[in-house]
């Protein structure tokens, strides 16, 4: 008995902010008469159409974010390691890099990896790549430093005890100082990857069809931007949400380890 | 380049150390032979880790040279070879590597520094966490064990790479008093078998029974250096006296 209370009571925290926001929006729908439910109506074949248009959007949505925070956790971690150094010239690179990407909004990046990189680089870059590139620099910024607090924050005991049994910097890195660190720095990456999902939207500028984009071009033949966004608003509700829960599990599996 | 003595497996000559001007180790000289057993002791901060770190070079030395089996262990990268093959080092606080079984902990070195395969690592890690008596515990983690069993899994740890010469920083005095011994009768079996070692500690009952040569420092510097009986019984410098004075009091 008491154990279903606490269930029901941990429940109840976790979602209740959803349902009072649920609870505020949609009493919306009765009380004006502007709303118009029927353009994403499931009920109906166009209804249905312009869900699917809007939910469509959603595997560049995801595909973007996580080849995205793939390559930026990658670099984030190369540029984090000169950073830790104890030498002046790789700690520089580190500070430069840095400090740079940091100073540029993602949404000039985005324009400017798409439409000023060719120019410079002489290549062709899909509206996808763009959108990644431009996400993936943006983001490594903040994975440098997440992963460069992380590692310092692991004991100097460790460090001397992976070269008591000889291990190289390698090999101390690999197996013994990461699988530490990261465990530690797992919710910072978890609200880095949420981040990523939402600054996605900005990809949309370039003409990527992930989510935004779609909801803007039915707004654009609809007009019903309420209820489109409203739509777009849910759908990036329930991803972040689904993703956070994941980053929760995985962190109370990691920990369940030790 | 000047030739050392080939008699003594590791061999600290006039070394020094210091930390910005502070001097932790004050123009230290000694000689260890394959087989003896030293024990270190000393009031804290006398430099009596800094002088076991310096040997396994995870501190560096200023002045002086360290030469273990005839190879200088500053110079390049031959030292550390000599250093990876030959010493191996218990510490205080255990530093088990948390995230991973004692298991792993013991093969991860064997397996990536070693270049042995895996069974055979896992084989071999049995064999010492059989010696010091705690095979049961192989799947857990160090978190899920004692602090007695977590240091004699350090000691297996070090064990696995086969060192000539063993360095224990401590081992006991992170322990709860009911765990002491456990520790110190796997390391005197050690010694027993015939395992060259440092030991720096203050269980002057257990440095008794293993020594052959006790040490005393204080300032960074070797004040007395004698037999265990004569250590004990008549010790020349009255620091020494005073020290072992206080610390055989309780
Ligand atoms: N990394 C360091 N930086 C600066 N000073 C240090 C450092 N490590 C040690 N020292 C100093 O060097 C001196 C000797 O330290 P050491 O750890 O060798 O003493 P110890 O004899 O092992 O003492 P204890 O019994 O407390 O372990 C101490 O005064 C200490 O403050
Ligand atoms: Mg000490």
């Amino acid at each position: 008995m008491q154990i279903l209370q606490q269930k029901l009571c941990r429940l109840w925290r976790r979602y209740s902010p959803m349902m009072v926001g649920l609870f505020f929006l949609l009493p919306l729908g009765g009380c004006s008469q502007n709303w118009g439910w029927y353009v994403v109506n499931p009920a109906t074949p166009a209804g249905q159409r312009n869900l699917k248009f809007l939910i469509d959007g959603l595997y560049y949505t995801i595909a973007l974010s996580l080849t995205a925070i793939t390559i930026s956790i990658i670099v984030g971690l190369m540029i984090a390691l000169p950073g830790l150094s104890s030498r002046r010239v790789p700690r520089g690179i580190n500070r430069v890099y840095v400090e740079m990407v940091r100073a540029i909004p993602i949404l000039v990046l985005i324009l400017w990896v798409y439409y000023g990189l060719p120019q410079v680089a002489g290549i062709s870059i899909s509206v996808f790549w763009a959108g990644v590139l431009a996400l993936a620099v943006s983001d490594s910024a903040f994975q440098a430093e997440i992963f460069r607090a992380g590692i310092q924050s692991i004991n100097r005991g460790q460090y001397e005890a992976a070269a008591s049994i000889s291990l190289n910097y390698r090999d101390t890195m690999r197996f013994v100082i990461l699988p530490q660190a990261i465990k530690r720095i797992l919710p910072a990456l978890g609200n880095q990857l949420v981040y990523m999902l939402k600054m996605s939207s900005l990809v949309s500028v370039i003409g990527m069809q992930e989510l935004t984009r779609r909801a803007n071009e039915l707004v654009v033949t609809e007009y019903r931007p309420l209820e489109i966004y409203t739509v777009l608003v849910l759908e990036y509700l329930v991803v972040i949400l689904i993703v956070s829960a994941g980053v929760r599990w995985l962190e109370r599996r990691l920990n369940a380890a030790d | 380049m000047t030739p050392q003595p080939l008699s003594a497996f590791l061999s600290v000559q006039n070394v020094s150390k210091y930390f910005d001007n502070f001097c932790a180790l004050d123009d230290v000289s000694l000689d260890v032979s394959l087989g003896q057993k030293l024990v270190i002791c000393g009031p804290s901060g006398s430099g009596k880790s800094t002088l076991i770190r310096c040997v396994k070079q995870l501190e560096r030395h200023q002045s002086g040279k360290i030469y273990i089996d005839g190879t200088e262990v500053g110079a390049g990268d031959a030292g550390q070879a000599a250093i990876r093959e030959n010493v191996g080092m218990v510490f205080q606080q255990f530093n088990l590597f948390p995230h991973l079984t004692i298991m792993e902990n013991l093969t991860l070195g064997p397996v990536r520094a070693r270049g042995m395969p895996a069974a055979a690592a896992a084989e071999l890690a049995m064999h010492y966490l059989e010696r010091v008596r705690i095979p049961e515990q192989s799947h857990k983690y160090p978190s899920q064990l004692s602090g007695g069993q977590q240091q004699r899994v350090a000691i297996a740890r070090a064990l696995c790479m086969k060192p000539k010469l063993m360095l224990f920083d401590e081992p006991t005095s992170a322990l709860d008093p009911e765990m002491i011994a456990e520790v110190l009768d796997v390391i005197g079996e050690l010694a027993d078998a015939g395992m060259t070692m440092i030991c720096v500690t203050h269980e002057m009952g257990f440095a008794r029974q293993v020594a052959d040569m006790m040490l005393f420092m204080d300032h960074g510097k070797i004040v007395e250096m004698a037999p265990p009986r004569r250590f004990f019984s008549q010790p020349e410098s009255p620091r020494c006296k005073l020290f072992l004075s206080q610390i055989l009091r309780h």
